[in-house]
Formats: C-alpha cells, structure tokens, sequence
C-alpha cells in the first residue's frame, strides 16, 4: 500500500510537477485519476478500430444467406483469381520498377538525375483511379489512340492488347504505386552509400556482383516494406479496379451492398478480404522487425557512379518513360479534358463537390490530428504494455480496405441506431427515425480508424525530437504545464502536425469506398463524382474533379520531395 | 629489396582542385606504413587511389611490380588484393559477425573459409560473437570485426582510413596498440591514415607527414620529431616553439638561454641563414629541452600551466620576451605569474633559417 502509494506520487511529481506538499493523499489520488484517464483514451480508440474488424470478422462464421450462397457459386472464384493475379502483378511490378528506378537515381549519375529523383515522386499525387480513367480514356477502343492508329495504318489493330484487360489494371496500379518502393529503396541505397560497395570491392567483389550480394539484401526490407505498402493499396483499391470493371472484393462488396442490397453477403466478402490483408500485414510487421538491424548511417559523402553511352541514355529512358506516363501523359489530357469542360462544369454542383470535399478533409484532418496527439501523449507518459498495444492497434486501421471499413462501421450504427429509435419510441413514445445512419458522424469515425496511422506516425517521431532531457531543462526553468507545452512542445510538434494534417487532409479527399458507401444521402463528394461519372464512361466530365485532387495531391509531394533531397 | 608498393609521382585532382602533388613513397613487404597530417591535406585521396576508388591523373601506382594505376589505366578495385578498413568500417548490418568475416572469402572452399573465420575471429578475439549482429557491438568490437574482415582474404595490402576516429580516448590508445600487433602477427603490410600522431606513433614503423598535397618528410617516429626536415613538420609533431637564435659557427647556435652544441642538419637555398656565421635562424625548443632548476640564475615568468598528471606543462616567458615551454614534474607546482629558474638541456639542434 505504502509502496503503491509512493509511486503514484513519483509519477505526480512527473506529470504535474505542482508539488505543494498539502496533502500526500489528495495529490496522489489525482495522479492516478489523470493516469487513468491517460490510460483510457489509447483504449478506447482501440475499441473502436476492433468494432468494425470484429464485426466483419464475424461475419466469417455467419450462416450463408442466400445472396452468399449465389455468390459462391457464381463469382467468388473468379474475384479471388482476379485479386491473386493483380496483387502478383502489381507486387512483382513495383518491385522491378521501383527498385530499379532508386537504385539509379541514388547511387549511379546519369542525364536528368537530380530532376528525376524527385520527379519520380509526382505520381504519388495522382489517384490511381485518375490514372486509370486517363488510361481508358486515351487507350480504349474508342480512344483518340487507337483511332488515330487505325486511321493512319489503315488496319482494325487486332494486335493492340485489350486495354480493359487484367493487363491494364496491372500496368495502372503498377504507375501508381511504384513511388512507394521507390521512395523506400531509395532512401535505403542513400543511407547506405557507396562505401557499402567500396567495402564489397575491396573484398574482391565488382559492382555488378555488389549490387546483387550487398547493396539489394541490405536493402530488403525496405524494398520489402514499399512492396507490402504497394501490396495494401492493391488490395484496398475500389476506383481504379471499378474504373476498368475488374471485379475484385472491394467493388463486389460494394455491388452486393447497393446493387443487391445484402448487407450481410457484403459483410462476409469483406470478412475474406480482411483475412487475405492480415496475412500482408503479419508478413509486412515482420519486414518491419528486420529494418531494426539494418541500422542507417548516413555516409558523409555520396559519390554517385557516373554512367556514360548507351547505358546512361537508356536509364534516362526509362525514368522519363515512367514519369511521362505516370504523371505527364494523365495530367495533360486531364488539363485538355478539364478545359474543354470548364465552362460547362465549373458551376453550382461542382462548387458543391469541391466544398463538401474540403469540408469532409478538414475536419477529418482536424479530428484524426486531435486524437493521433492524444494518443502520442498517451503513449509518453505511460509507455507500458497495454498502451503499446492499443497504439499498435489503433493505428492498424490503414490496411483495412476502405470497403471492409465501411461495411464494418455501418452494422453496428444501424444496430445502435435501432435501438436508440426503439428506446425513444418506448420511453418518450416519440419516433425519432434514424438519428446516427447516414450522418457525417458515421463517415468521420470510418475516416478516423482509416487514417490514424497516417497522422499518428509524423506526430509521434516529431514528439522523439521532445527527449526527456528537454522537458527536466524546461521545467527547470519553471515552466509547467500549458506554459510549457505551448512555449516548447508546440513549436516542435508544429511541423509534425502539420505534415500529419495535411497528409490526412489529401488522403480523405481522395478516399473513394468509405466517401461512396456512408455519406448522407446525395451529399457528394469530388470523389464521388469521378465514380459516378466514370461509371458511365464519361471521362471529360470526371477531368475537373480530378484536377483538383491532383493538385491537392501535390501538396503533401512536395514535403516528401524536401526530405528526400535531403 | 622487398618493395611491396610504389607510387611515383602522383596526382591527383578533382575537377580543377588538385589534391594530390608529385607524390612519391615507397613500402616493403611487412612494414606498416603511416599517412599523417591535418584534414584536408590529401591523405586519403592518396589511400583512395591506391585501392583504386580514385583514378589518378598523373605518375604510377605499382603493387609487387605490376603497374596497377595509371592516367590511362585503372585495375577495378576488386582485382587489386588490397584490403580496407573504412572510417565507418562499412560493416554489413544485415550479416552476423561470422558473415562479416567470411563474406570476402568467397574464392575459396567451405572447409577453408570456415577455418580462416575461426582464426580471425581468435586473432582479433571475438569468437565468443560470432553470431552476434554489428548493431549489437561495441564500438571497438565493431571496428575488430572491420580488421578481421579485410584481413580475411590476406590482402597484399591492407589499408586502414581514420580506422579510430569513431573511438573515445582510451579505448584508441589501447586498440592501436592491439592493430599493430595484430597486423604484426599476421605479417601484414599496412597502410594507415590518421591525422592523430599519437597513433600513428604507436602502430607504424614509418610514418609520411602530409601537407597539402604533398608528403613533407617520411621517416620514423624518432626522427619526425627529433629530426624534422622542415617547420611544417617541426610544428606539427610534438609540441615546441620558435625561439630566435643566431649561429655562431658549425654546429654551434646561440640562443637566449645559452649556447646549442650539434649538427645543425639543412639544405642550403637562397637566403639560406644555416650555413653561415651571424645568420638570424629560429631554433626549435622542445618542452623536455627546458628543465626546471631552482638552482639556474635564468628566471622565467609562469603565464600558463597545464597539468598532465606526471607533468606540468608551463608555458614561460623568457626574459626577453620570447616564450617557451617547459615540461616539469608535478610537484614543482607554481602559480602563474611567479618567476622560476630553468636551464636549457638539449643535446641536438633544430633550427631553420629565420623567417622575414
């Protein structure tokens, strides 16, 4: 008891720092309730990651309805296929593209290396569905292309690959996601700098044989890390595969909830992706572990192996044949559709979208910051097993599919929401309707479990920069409290949060799944509205929305683009 | 006889920077060699090249008689057998200490390459950590792993780039000692760049003092410091100051503190002061040249003091205002600004021609 007490008031003594003397028992009474309330709120968030998983989880060992029943039969077998083979192709694909792209950029020298090694990065701005209604827009059938081909060779192209194919979506989500493994693998090569290749030269071994043996194990799990990032977007991705009608989990779970109206069938299709994506993430933890080891020196000097001739002009090839068809191609024919147009659309409705879009992205922005530094406080002041573990799951949120989170979310509102209705109606007799289905309140907390990660990680290594040292000098010069986290832990978080908010601010504003399937009715979104009109093929009128996410997407790029020339 | 490594004449120079001068040397088989000299001064440009990083744009690098750098040629590094402890030590993270060891061991067979780990691991004593991962290593162990590993493959020639500059204090003293016994049991020729001459003193048997671009004397620990060919090196090995003094006929130098008796090594040039009677010359006065005497008529001023355990380190004004240093047991402790007696005890000169 006395030994109990002693440490709660130790642990006063470090949170409040208000040490009166007046009475032992008041002020350690205090410490705990403030540490439990500390305690609590890691939990809670927790809880509210689990609900939806546990929900869709559950829902695995639910009794086959009907509509499950037809789905098994008829195309449950082709979207595992279908899933299979994209995430095989987009996984080998980004890893060849990116790696490669990295390993140029960062250790050899060749034309335009210093422009492409952040250029590279521009994709990353673009929504892959954007990319992929370019691509059909261009390329299709019907494209200016392919008819200009057929024009000018006088031929029905019968050799021209089928863009709308298994290939397409690959070769789509491929441009798209690349920056992922590029960025880490770059970052990778950088830290470990030529000495590695040096060390491995002096040992008897040439570059190429380097390369293979030091430099890419060295590297892998970050190559490994991009790839499984690269891997969870494939998976979680709805737009781009619903763009080229490629039916995969995310648009049957869709299709099942709006086109047949069985929550439940939705629901157990989410229950199998969420099995396939924890599987990703079991093996993306244990990449993670590796990069542990690999501890990154930054070597004082990099000097780059410069590349001369037909090797230097084909690596300048490829790096600009990636961004001309990852980045400039969709943003020139997104500019010439959106001006073509701009007189029409740019009106009411799209200045509608556009506010609905800044709105969802700012307070959910806002609402995933509030908490990600609460948490991050949570995790300071009482690093113990419990709040370890409800951070790692609250922040697991970003490898649920959106669709799956949707899903999940929506069944235990409208459940809630039943018994709210049926408790008014039998206490007050009073018919409330649907208070909580529908509202903006069901979005943000989807947005909340989808994008803590994304806000908790900038927050939380910029709180690494707050050493415990700083707080003892803080306080010794006898600021506490709210005087020392404006004073000092602001200013240094500043940047941090910042970062997070506006990471989180582009992320919602593209989000497609979760925006589509748990907005009030008829509240549409820019994002929304690229769905609803590429779903009916009409490229042109998708363009002006999708500009305005490109450029939205570009502002989070550019931070990127800083640290990595650094 | 023996000559394991030639450079002759090189140079070397990024861009219109040239780093590298006219720079020549010479190691036989066996020797443990010492570049030395302030950053900036070209050392490891010089190291660099002669395991072939850096092209060289001037004069032949020759290794057991084979020509192996030149302006027009450039055998790739790998080719070379030679052997590199990076500052760094460029360890592989990702590999064990065993992996480490073994991984330039990669010509020859299983049962060799497992023996040869073995052995360099008990040379540099970490068989207990073998299995161990570089981030689990001290510092010291770290940079063993490094020795072991480019020892591994028994390089010609082993290069070692500031291999102790990531090294606190102590720990430095007592590894270099440990290095060259090492490098010494394993009959290793040995090139070593350090810009700390306490440790090129204890590992090498021939040390070149470098300033830029070029190498200003290479010779022995003893000589560098007793015997220094020009006031670059005077000043930077050891500590002493200048003191102005007047030659009064061959191997006789007349200072303040009284009369220089030895060889007053030179080589004549214009203005050359050294060779003649009356010529104005500073002389060289080591702080072991000036003994504290109570006894001495000559009295000098404390204006600093620093104390070294052993010693006192004072620095004095000498009665005509020139100052000198002076190396005294501990015990003679006195305040600065007290007069104490000191009596001039060299037994060489070292002197250069005053400079205008």
């Amino acid at each position: 008891m006395k030994a109990s007490n002693g440490e709660a008031l130790q642990s006063a003594g470090t949170d409040s720092n208000v040490n009166t003397g007046s009475s032992f028992y008041s002020s350690s009474i205090r410490a705990v309730r403030t540490s439990v309330g500390w305690r609590l709120i890691p939990v809670f968030i927790a809880t509210l990651v689990l609900i939806p998983v546990g929900t869709v989880v559950s829902s695995l060992f639910a009794p086959a309805g009907d509509v499950w029943q037809h789905l098994v039969e008829t195309t449950l077998a082709e979207l595992v296929a279908n899933t299979f083979w994209l995430a095989l192709g987009v996984s080998l694909g980004t890893a060849l593209l990116g790696v490669s792209l990295a390993w140029f950029t960062a250790v050899c020298d060749f034309p335009g290396r210093g422009f492409f090694s952040w250029a590279l990065l521009l994709p990353l701005a673009i929504p892959a569905y954007v990319i992929a209604f370019v691509a059909l827009g261009l390329f299709d059938y019907v494209g200016p292309v392919q008819t200009a081909l057929r024009a000018w060779l006088q031929s029905d192209l019968a050799w021209f690959p089928n863009v709308r194919g298994r290939l397409g979506v690959i070769v789509v989500m491929i441009l798209a996601f690349y920056p992922y493994v590029y960025l880490l693998a770059r970052n990778a090569f950088l830290t470990q700098g030529k000495r590695t290749l040096e060390a491995a030269q002096s040992l008897g071994f040439d570059r190429t044989h380097g390369f293979v043996k030091l430099s890419l194990p060295m590297a892998r799990p970050w190559i490994a890390g991009g790839v499984m990032l690269a891997l969870m977007e494939t998976l979680a991705d709805f737009g781009t595969v619903a763009v080229f009608n490629y039916d995969t989990f995310t648009t049957a779970i869709y299709k099942a909830w709006f086109g047949m109206f069985s929550l439940s069938a939705a629901s157990q299709l989410a229950s199998v992706l969420i099995v396939i994506v924890f599987v990703v993430i079991i093996v993306e933890q244990r990449m993670r572990s590796g990069m542990r080891y690999a501890e990154s020196r930054q070597s004082a000097r990099i000097d780059r192996i410069p590349l001369s001739g037909w090797r230097a002009w084909s690596i300048a090839a490829l790096a600009s044949g990636t961004l001309f068809l990852a980045f400039i191609l969709p943003v020139s024919q997104l500019s010439i559709w959106a001006a073509g147009v701009f007189a029409s659309d740019f009106d009411q409705r799209y200045l509608e979208f556009l506010w609905h879009s800044l709105l969802l992205s700012a307070v959910a922005a806002a609402l995933t910051c509030g908490v990600a530094l609460l948490m991050v406080y949570a995790a300071r002041r009482h690093p113990d097993r419990i709040t370890g573990a409800a951070v790692r799951i609250s922040t697991i949120g970003y490898a649920l599919p959106g669709a799956v989170l949707a899903v999940g979310i929506f069944i235990p509102v409208a459940w809630l929401d039943n018994q709210l209705s049926e408790m008014a109606l039998r206490l007050f007799d009073f018919h409330s309707g649907l208070i909580l289905q529908g509202t903006l309140l069901t979005m943000l907390i989807a947005y909340l479990t989808r994008f803590l990660a994304v806000s908790y990680n900038p927050i939380d290594s910029a709180m690494h920069r707050i050493t415990p040292s700083i707080d003892e000098a803080v306080r010794g010069f006898g600021l506490t409290g709210w005087a020392a986290l404006r004073r000092v832990h602001l200013p240094i978080l500043k940047g941090g949060i910042f970062t997070a908010a506006s990471l989180v601010f582009v992320d919602v504003m593209k989000e497609m799944p979760i925006t589509l399937m748990t907005r009030p009715f008829g509240w549409d979104t820019l994002a929304v509205r690229i769905f609803e009109m590429t779903s009916e093929g009409e490229w042109e009128q998708a363009a002006l929305p999708a500009v305005t996410l490109v450029l939205a997407g570009l502002l989070p790029i550019i931070f990127l683009m800083r640290q990595a020339e650094k | 006889m023996n000559t394991l490594l030639e450079l002759k004449n090189i140079r070397h120079a990024y861009g219109q920077q040239t780093v590298v001068e006219d720079l020549s040397l010479t190691l036989r088989k066996g020797t443990i060699g010492c570049l030395l000299g302030p950053s900036g001064c070209g050392k490891t440009t010089v190291l660099r090249s002669i395991a072939g990083f850096e092209p060289i744009s001037a004069g032949e690098i020759w290794l057991n008689g084979v020509v192996i750098s030149s302006p027009s040629f450039c055998l790739p590094p790998e080719q070379r057998h030679i052997g590199m402890v990076f500052q760094d030590y460029a360890l592989f993270p990702h590999l064990t200490v065993r992996g480490n060891v073994g991984f330039g061991l990669h010509r020859v067979g299983k049962a060799e390459r497992a023996q040869r780990i073995t052995d360099m691991l008990q040379t540099v004593g970490l068989t207990h950590d073998a299995e161990k991962y570089p981030h689990q290593l001290s510092g010291g162990q770290q940079q063993r792993v490094a020795l072991a590993r480019a020892l591994a493959p028994r390089p010609d020639l082993l290069l070692l780039d500031e291999p102790f500059s990531n090294l606190d204090v102590t720990l430095r003293a007592r590894l270099s000692l440990e290095v060259r016994d090492i490098l010494k049991n394993q009959n290793a020729t040995a090139i070593l760049v350090t810009h700390d001459q306490e440790e090129a003193f204890a590992i090498a048997d021939e040390i070149g003092v470098m300033h830029q671009g070029q190498i200003q004397q290479w010779d022995t620990a003893y000589n560098l410091y007793h015997k220094p060919a020009n006031r670059f090196v005077a000043d930077f090995i050891g500590e002493g100051v200048f003191v102005p003094g007047k030659i009064l006929g061959p191997n006789q130098v007349e200072i303040e503190l009284g009369v220089l008796q030895g060889e007053v090594a030179h080589r004549c040039g214009p203005e050359c002061q050294l060779c003649r009677s009356g010529g104005s010359v500073d002389v060289l006065i080591r702080p072991d040249d000036i003994v504290h005497d109570d006894a001495s008529p000559v009295r000098a001023v404390v204006m600093q003091k620093a104390f070294r355990g052993a010693d006192i380190l004072y620095t004095l004004r000498l009665p005509g205002g020139s100052t000198a240093l002076s190396l005294v047991p501990s015990h003679h402790n006195h305040p600065i600004g007290e007069k104490i007696g000191i009596r001039l005890e060299a037994d060489h000169v070292v002197a250069f021609s005053r400079q205008v």
